[in-house]
C-alpha cells in the first residue's frame, strides 16, 4: 500500500449529506475483477448525463476541481454497501483524502486498507473548509504526521486520528503481513477451539 | 463489576491477540463469499503466495450477478460478458482453494444471506463476515455478523481473523403487540426513521423485548438485515427455543451429542441482567402502522396512510434542501398523500424479504386478485430451496395466476447490477433494503415496504394499506 505522509492538492466541496456508496460507485461498475479503472464510474449519476456527457454543474466536472485530490462532503459519507470499490473509485480518480463530519463504519475501515485518508472535523469546521474550497485558491496541504490541514488562507486546522490508524497510513502497512506475525496465537486459538467447541472447529 | 452484553461475550470468546496499534485480532468462524467482492482478494493472495487458511470455514455462492431466468444453462450462458467473467473467476478461485460452493443452478444456491442460515452454517455465538453489508442478517442467530471490504476478505482468507476495534453497545427494545399486517420490516423502518441512517454508527445493536421474542426467525433475519441501514456495525438477537427449532436438522447444524453440547453453550449467550448499554431505545410496536419510504434514504419513512413531507416544514434550511432533492428525484410533491403515487414495478425478493414466510405473505394478498394492468411485478425467491418449498405449497401458482412473474433465485432487482433493473423514472414498490438514488437502476425510484404491502401495491397499482384492499369475490 502506498504510504500517505503529505498531500498538497485541490479540494472540492460536495455539500450533500448521506452520500452512499451506490452514489460513489453504482453497482453496474462492480462487474470487474480489477481494483483499477473504477475512476470512470465515480459519482456516475451526479457526474454524467444519460448520454454519457459530463454534467457541467457537478463539482468535479468544473475545471477548477477536475484534478481535485481532496473531497469535502456532508454528514455520514460512505453509508450503505460494503463495496471497497468506493475507495478504489475515489483513488482511481485521484482523491486521496475525504473530509466530513462523519463516515459510515465499513467505508471508514476500507479507506485505511487503501491509503485513503478520511478526516473527521466538527460541522462548523467542515463548513469553513467548504467555503475556502469555493474560493479562488483551492489547494489544501495535509500533513498526516502532524495531523494538520493547512488551508488556502494559511489557517491551520488540526484533526484527530488514533495512532494505530495513522501509522497504518504513514507506513503503508500490509495488514495481512502484520497479522501473520501472530500466526502461533491463531494456531493456539484453533487448537483450544477444537476442544471447547468441536462443532465449530471440526 | 458490571455484567456483559451478548456482544461483549462473543467478542471476548474470539479474541486471538491484541496488536500494538489498538486493534484486536478477532477469530472468524464463518466466512461467506460471493462473486462481486472476492476476485481482487484472491488475486492478492495469489500475488503474495498466500494460501486460504480455512477453506472449510468458508462458503461460496453466486448471487449478485446472476440472471433470474435460465440458470440451468450455466455460467457460460450468462449474456453479460463482465458478469460471466466474474462468475467464472469465482468458480476458478473456489476450486483452487477447495472451498464449498453452490454454483448458479444448484438448488442450494441463492442469496448468500438466505443460504447461510438455510444450510445451518450460521450459528449462535459465531463471528460471521462477508464482503456484503447485509451480513448483519445472521445476527438473528445470536452471532456477531457484519460486512467487510475486499481487503478484509483477503485478510480473512489468509488468516481466518480480522483486525477490529470494539464497537459500542446499543439496545433497541421492542415492546407491545403489533397490529395485524405490521411486522419485522416495519420494525426496521420505524427504527431507521427514528435514529437515521447514521444513528447506529460505531455501535452493535442488540434487539430485545417481547415483540422480538414473538418474531419468527425469518422476521428476526429481516430486522437484523436492515441494521446496516441504521449505520450500525451489526445487529443481533440472543438465541432461544425458536432459534434452536429453526436450526435443528439443517445440513451443517451439529448432530447428536455435539448438538446437545452446542445448545448448552448457545443457551449461555445472552446479555447479563446488569449489563450496561451505551445507548437504549424503546419502540412500542402496538403504535406502528405499515410503513413505506418516500425518499432516497431508508430513514425517509412514512406510514402508508401518511403524506410526503413538505420542505417548507423542515426544521432548517439544510434539511429543506435535502427533502427537496429527494422529492425531485422521486418525482413527488411535498405534502401529497404517499398513496397517490402510481407504481410501475413491484419487486418481492432480496436478502431482506425473499424467504418462505415472505412469499407466503405475498401470496396471501395475491390470492384471488390480479396485478393492476399497468404494473409489472416479479417475485424472486431467496434460494433454490425456498423456490422449491414455495412450489410445493402452491404459492407460485397463486402468484402466477395473479399476474406476478415467478423467477429463479438471486439478488435480482435489489441493486441494479444484473439484468433485473428499473428504467429511468420507473417507480417501484420493493421489499429490498435500499432506496438510494439509482440503486435499482439509473433514475429508478424505490419505495421500501414489507412483502404483503408490495403485493398490495401491485394489486392496487399504488401504495395502499393491504388491510384496505377490497375483499376478494367469494371470500367472506
Amino acid at each position: 500500500m502506498k504510504p500517505f505522509t503529505r498531500l498538497d492538492a485541490r479540494a472540492a466541496p460536495l455539500d450533500i449529506a448521506n452520500v452512499d456508496t451506490d452514489q460513489i460507485i453504482p453497482a453496474r461498475y462492480l462487474k470487474t475483477v480489477e481494483r483499477t479503472g473504477l475512476g470512470k464510474g465515480l459519482f456516475a449519476a451526479m457526474r454524467y448525463e444519460a448520454d454519457g456527457s459530463p454534467k457541467p454543474d457537478f463539482v468535479l466536472n468544473q475545471s477548477d476541481y477536475a484534478s481535485a485530490g481532496v473531497l469535502i462532503a456532508g454528514d455520514n459519507f460512505g453509508c450503505g454497501s460494503s463495496r471497497e470499490h468506493a475507495p478504489w473509485a475515489l483513488l482511481d480518480f485521484g482523491i486521496r483524502c475525504v473530509i466530513s463530519t462523519s463516515f459510515a463504519d465499513i467505508f471508514y475501515n476500507n479507506c485505511f486498507n487503501n491509503g485513503l485518508l478520511p478526516i473527521v472535523l466538527p460541522e462548523d469546521e467542515v463548513r469553513s473548509l467548504m467555503d475556502e474550497a469555493r474560493g479562488g485558491n483551492h489547494v489544501f496541504s495535509i500533513d498526516l504526521e502532524a495531523k494538520t490541514v493547512t488551508l488556502p488562507s494559511g489557517r491551520i486546522v488540526n484533526f484527530n486520528l488514533d495512532a494505530g490508524r495513522q501509522e497504518k497510513l504513514v507506513k503503508g502497512l500490509d495488514a495481512i503481513g502484520e497479522t501473520l506475525q501472530h500466526v502461533s496465537s491463531i494456531d493456539d486459538f484453533e487448537a483450544q477451539r477444537r476442544l471447547t467447541q468441536p462443532w465449530v472447529a471440526a | 463489576m458490571t455484567g456483559k452484553t451478548l456482544y461483549d461475550k462473543i467478542w471476548d470468546a474470539h479474541r486471538v491477540a491484541e496488536d500494538a496499534n489498538g486493534e484486536t485480532i478477532l477469530y472468524i468462524d464463518l466466512h461467506l463469499i460471493h462473486e462481486v467482492t472476492t476476485p481482487q482478494a484472491f488475486a492478492g493472495l495469489r500475488a503474495a503466495g498466500r494460501p486460504v487458511r480455512r477453506p472449510d470455514r468458508t462458503l461460496a455462492v453466486a448471487d449478485h450477478n446472476v440472471p433470474t431466468i435460465n440458470q440451468a444453462a450455466g455460467t457460460g450462458a450468462v449474456a453479460d460478458e463482465e458478469a460471466r467473467l466474474q462468475l467464472q473467476t469465482l468458480e476458478r478461485n473456489v476450486a483452487e482453494a477447495g472451498i464449498e460452493f453452490f454454483p448458479m443452478g444448484d438448488v442450494r444456491n441463492g442469496i448468500v444471506h438466505v443460504v447461510g442460515p438455510e444450510q445451518g452454517r450460521s450459528q449462535p455465538g459465531m463471528t460471521i463476515v462477508c464482503g456484503d453489508s447485509h451480513t448483519s442478517t445472521h445476527g438473528a442467530f445470536g452471532a456477531l455478523a457484519h460486512g467487510i471490504g475486499t481487503s478484509e476478505v483477503e485478510h480473512v482468507l489468509a488468516t481466518q481473523t480480522l483486525r477490529q476495534r470494539k464497537a459500542k453497545n446499543m439496545r433497541v427494545w421492542f415492546d407491545g403487540e403489533p397490529a395485524p399486517g405490521v411486522g419485522a420490516k416495519d420494525f426496521a423502518l420505524a427504527l431507521i426513521g427514528l435514529i437515521g441512517t447514521g444513528g447506529g454508527t460505531g455501535s452493535v445493536i442488540e434487539y430485545a423485548g417481547p415483540a422480538i421474542e414473538a418474531l419468527s426467525m425469518e422476521g428476526r433475519m429481516t430486522l437484523c438485515n436492515m441494521t446496516i441501514e441504521a449505520g450500525a456495525k451489526a445487529g443481533l438477537i440472543a438465541s432461544d427455543a425458536k432459534t434452536f427449532d429453526y436450526m435443528r436438522g439443517r445440513p451443517a447444524a451439529p448432530k447428536s451429542a455435539a448438538w446437545e453440547a452446542a445448545m448448552t453453550y448457545w443457551s449461555s449467550l445472552h446479555s447479563d441482567p446488569d449489563a450496561v448499554f451505551d445507548r437504549e431505545i424503546r419502540i412500542d410496536t402496538a403504535a406502528l402502522s405499515p410503513l413505506v419510504t418516500w425518499g432516497t434514504s431508508p430513514e425517509d419513512v412514512v406510514p402508508v396512510s401518511g403524506h410526503v413531507p413538505d420542505p417548507a416544514d423542515a426544521p432548517n434550511a439544510a434539511r429543506a434542501t435535502q427533502i427537496q432533492r429527494a422529492l425531485d428525484y422521486m418525482g413527488l410533491t411535498g405534502g401529497q398523500p404517499i398513496s397517490e403515487a402510481r407504481i410501475d414495478r413491484v419487486f418481492i425478493g432480496s436478502c431482506t424479504n425473499s424467504r418462505i414466510e415472505d412469499l407466503r405473505a405475498a401470496a396471501d394478498v395475491a390470492r384471488g386478485r390480479k396485478v393492476a394492468a399497468h404494473v409489472s411485478a416479479m417475485v424472486v425467491p431467496g434460494s433454490g430451496l425456498v423456490r422449491d418449498q414455495a412450489e410445493a405449497e402452491g404459492l407460485d401458482q397463486i402468484l402466477i395466476a395473479a399476474g406476478f412473474d415467478w423467477r429463479e433465485p438471486g439478488c435480482s432487482m435489489c441493486l441494479g447490477m444484473n439484468p433485473d433493473k428499473l428504467v429511468p423514472g420507473e417507480r417501484c414498490a420493493s421489499t429490498s433494503n435500499r432506496n438510494f438514488e439509482g440503486r435499482q437502476g439509473p433514475g429508478g425510484r424505490t419505495h421500501l415496504m414489507s412483502p404483503a404491502m408490495a403485493a398490495a401495491a401491485a394489486i392496487a397499482g399504488h401504495m395502499i394499506d393491504m388491510r384496505d384492499l377490497p375483499p376478494v369475490d367469494g371470500v367472506a
